[in-house]
């Protein structure tokens, strides 16, 4: 295991870090503050189970701002015109193939596109359509890159925060009992799933909804951490064994989720959210909200592990866990609230990421596991505070791939690029310390 | 982490000499080849019953155990055990986590359907496609295998995500087929022309198929025997020098590094030799289907994980067995489920998840109290990654 480590080294890592999250969070915040003031705006098409959304972005070099786009299929024929980041979209209420064309006086000097696109649209998703754009605009497009950067910069950061509340259970579990848990993913969509049921089942309101989501996906933790965790630890089975029941766990849960609320996607609100604009940003008030309760927790998370006896005795167990038993931690009271923490976190995490990302479904959390696996191991498996830096670097890195030219398809394998190229350099992770690894 | 296991196992070494030790695993290896003679009597005798009362009465249990019968001998399934065997290798007999044997299979898929499409003659495709997972396997060694084993883990896990993001881009529909994939009618040809089994249909108790067709009796006849081909290539790899290598270094790395091997390069070698072995799953999985980025992921990986606990990691035949068993208990599970419980509790669909959900259960159930899985040793398996 790790050695114990120096409360200064421990304080210059912790002071480092601040500083790496407080420019991660003043950089676009300061960006925002330097924009004027728009007058808000629609926001786009939102799918929800009665509708599906047809959308894109056009980009030729730059984005192309004010171009038509006109889509006739079975529900009738509809326009749009893109906006400032070259995004459009258009609210379908049939399923059924449709053909989008451009209208191509309004493109810019230059620009050419190739014939209509057809596109099968179904309801509940997003259906993107792609038109071949051959020539390069001239840049006078408004806004253009350097706007586009800025919206993804900000959403990135909306990832990244909500992302660390999970990563930060999951480096957890890690640093205190050794298992890499795959079902820490089915928790987060647990939370989602759940806070679904409360709202829209049992017609319970929406906070009071979460809070108890929030409570009963802990107690999960507690459950599994009191007949399964510790009986199998007590029993002495390996950390590789151990790994595949949480594979096992994460696919009985999977598909209990589908027993219970079915394949498609669930929204836990289905009024459309209200969009604030502020510049070349526009965000939902559930995203600022999800925001920052997501700061306000992971403040009081790292507060806790910093400055309370049981968060001490939590980093203490991590370093060293025999160490920590000798010097009369209870590491078993620690493991247990480390997993019911963790499990109450990612359920938090759960229910905003299915308000933020319009839904849940019964693989939203699969589709994030590789993400919080590379946070926590960018930020140097098991450290707490590494896992919170690793998910926000995460979380910008996949937002901005798209708006830095590269297919939006790559958005989560760039992120995993990353992990791989930073594990061959600095295999201990960002906030790790170089040990014996190997 | 490691003292725990240790200490499970050292009552059995404490104390005894060499000769009393000797005596005591030649009784532990009699013993369990009994169990698993008995194991895959049973097994052999339960599928024989089935055949029995799918062939000779009607009703809905005969034809719940027709279909559990039909999907034991999928070519699919073959494909399947084939990538299983390659795990084996890594994880049985290696001790390497590759948490990424779907990407191996992708990637041979890719491999193998692209060249086809681009006039690559049958045999040179599948070469390529074996040889696009083993660079694969180099590529993701190279700066892992020297590092602790949850590394591996990680690594080959996002490679192969990696790579089923790659294959889907809208950008490469031209090559891959984007996410829509390559249609089997686009590789197949060369292959089903190879067939000597002629036109018509040929029915053998509850299995009525197509002699040669594009998934009749020619491609399970080809896929069932590469999983007996490649069973008796792992049996005399592992009985060599080399096999013996492997498991030391699966037991003890430090001791093997200080006999003088090389242990990279050794653990090097089975890494790609699984990992080509996946891939020549990844071609016989495509074969009867299509080359689908999505179809191939993690779930197909945690299959193959699941399939080879339970036959028995470290085994020879514990992976066949184990496949089989996975995709004909799950179908068994399935229309059981959807006999026994009223339609307005479980519909159709909702019995197809529930026996997933049954899946993951025992996937638990088996690493928690039989983690050597049907045939395998329980002392070959106390060893920590």
């Amino acid at each position: 295991m790790q050695p114990p480590v120096s409360a200064h080294g421990l304080t210059a890592r912790v002071r480092t870090l601040l500083g790496l999250l407080a420019l991660a969070l003043l950089v676009p915040l300061a960006a925002v503050a330097g924009a004027a003031p728009a007058a808000a705006e629609t926001l786009g098409c939102q799918p929800s189970p009665e509708t599906g959304c047809l959308l894109g972005t056009l980009r030729a070099g730059e984005t192309l701002a004010e171009v038509e786009i006109s889509v006739a299929g079975p529900g009738g024929e509809q326009t749009a015109t893109s906006g400032p980041d070259g995004r459009w979209s258009i609210e379908v209420t049939e399923e059924g193939e449709y053909t989008a064309t451009i209208v191509e006086d309004t493109l810019p000097e230059g620009v050419t596109v190739e014939g209509p696109v057809t596109v099968n649209a179904s309801l509940g998703q997003n259906n993107t359509v792609l038109f071949r754009l051959t020539g390069e605009s001239d840049g006078s497009a408004v806004g253009g890159r350097s706007a586009l950067i800025i919206q993804s910069a900000v959403s990135g950061l909306r990832l990244g925060l909500l992302l660390a509340l999970a990563a930060v259970g999951l480096s957890l579990i890690y640093g205190t009992t050794g298992l890499s848990s795959f079902s820490h993913a089915e928790q987060v969509t647990l939370g989602g799933i759940v806070a679904f049921i409360m709202v829209n089942w049992w017609g319970l309101p929406f906070l009071a909804a979460a809070v108890l989501t929030v409570l009963f996906c802990g107690f999960t933790g507690y459950f599994q951490h009191a007949i399964l965790w510790k009986p199998l630890r007590r029993k002495g089975l390996g950390l590789v064994q151990l790994m595949i029941v949480t594979i096992g766990l994460s696919l009985a849960m999977q598909y209990m989720f589908q027993v219970l609320v079915g394949a498609g996607t669930v929204r836990i609100i289905r009024e459309a959210p209200t969009p604030i604009s502020w510049g070349p940003v526009r965000l939902t008030d559930q995203s600022l909200w999800a925001m920052g309760i997501a700061i306000v927790v992971l403040t009081v998370v790292g507060f806790a592990l910093l400055r309370t006896r049981l968060g001490r005795a939590t980093r203490a167990v991590s370093d060293n866990p025999a160490l920590a038993e000798a010097s009369g931690i209870d590491v078993d009271k620690v493991v247990r609230l480390v997993w019911i923490s963790a499990t109450a976190l990612a359920g938090l995490a759960g229910i905003m990421l299915a308000l933020v990302l319009n839904g849940v479904k019964w693989d939203s959390g699969m589709q994030i596991l590789l993400l919080l696996f590379a946070a926590v191991t960018l930020g140097g498996l098991g450290t707490a505070f590494g896992a919170l830096a690793g998910a926000i670097i995460i979380g910008l890195v996949v937002e901005l791939t798209p708006a830095f030219g590269l297919p939006g398809d790559l958005k989560y394998a760039t992120a995993l690029l990353i992990l791989i190229l930073l594990l061959m350099v600095r295999p201990q992770g960002l906030l790790g310390k170089a040990g014996r690894i190997g | 982490m490691t003292n725990v296991t240790e200490n499970a196992t050292e009552p059995d070494f404490q104390d005894d000499g060499l000769e009393a030790d000797h005596t005591e695993i030649a009784e532990e290896r009699a013993r369990r080849q009994r169990r698993a003679l008995i194991a895959t009597a049973a097994v052999v005798i339960g599928f024989a019953v089935m055949w029995i009362v799918a062939t000779t009465m009607s009703g809905t249990i005969p034809s719940i155990f027709a279909s559990v019968l039909r999907s034991a001998i999928e070519p699919q399934t073959a494909a399947v055990a084939i990538a299983v065997i390659g795990l084996n290798i890594h994880f049985g007999f290696t001790g390497l986590l590759n948490i990424g044997q779907a990407g191996f299979m992708l990637l041979g898929a890719y491999g193998f359907a692209i060249a086809i499409t681009r006039d690559v003659p049958l045999l040179f495709a599948v070469l390529i496609g074996l040889a696009a997972a083993s660079a694969f396997a180099l590529l993701l060694g190279l700066p892992t295998l020297k590092l602790r084993g949850d590394y591996l883990a990680i690594v080959t896990i996002s490679a192969a995500e990696i790579i089923r993001y790659v294959g889907r881009l809208s950008q490469l529909t031209p090559v891959t087929g984007g996410s829509q994939g390559l249609p089997g009618s686009q590789y197949r040809d060369p292959f089903v022309n190879l067939s000597f089994f002629g036109d018509g249909t040929t029915t053998i108790g509850p299995f009525s198929y197509q002699n040669t067709g594009v998934n009749g009796w020619w491609i399970r006849f080809v896929a069932w025997l590469l999983v007996g081909i490649c069973c008796v290539l792992v049996y005399f790899l592992v009985r060599s020098p080399w096999g013996r290598l492997l498991r030391g270094i699966r037991e003890d790395e430090e001791a093997m590094r200080s006999l003088g091997k090389n242990v990279f390069a050794v653990k090097m070698q089975a890494l790609v030799i699984g990992g080509a072995l996946g891939a020549l799953g990844g071609i016989m999985y495509v074969l009867p289907s299509s080359v689908q980025a999505d179809s191939m992921g993690r779930t197909l990986t945690f299959f193959i994980w699941t399939a080879l606990l339970l036959g028995g990691a470290a085994t020879i035949f514990g992976p066949v067995l184990g496949t089989i068993l996975f995709f004909s208990v799950r179908i068994l599970i399935r229309g059981i489920t959807g006999a026994v419980v009223p339609p307005e509790i479980l519909n159709t669909q909702q019995s197809d998840q529930f026996s997933w959900v049954v899946v993951g259960v025992i996937l638990m159930l088996l690493v928690i109290f039989r983690p050597q899985g049907i045939l395998g040793n329980k002392r070959e398996l106390q060893f920590n990654a």
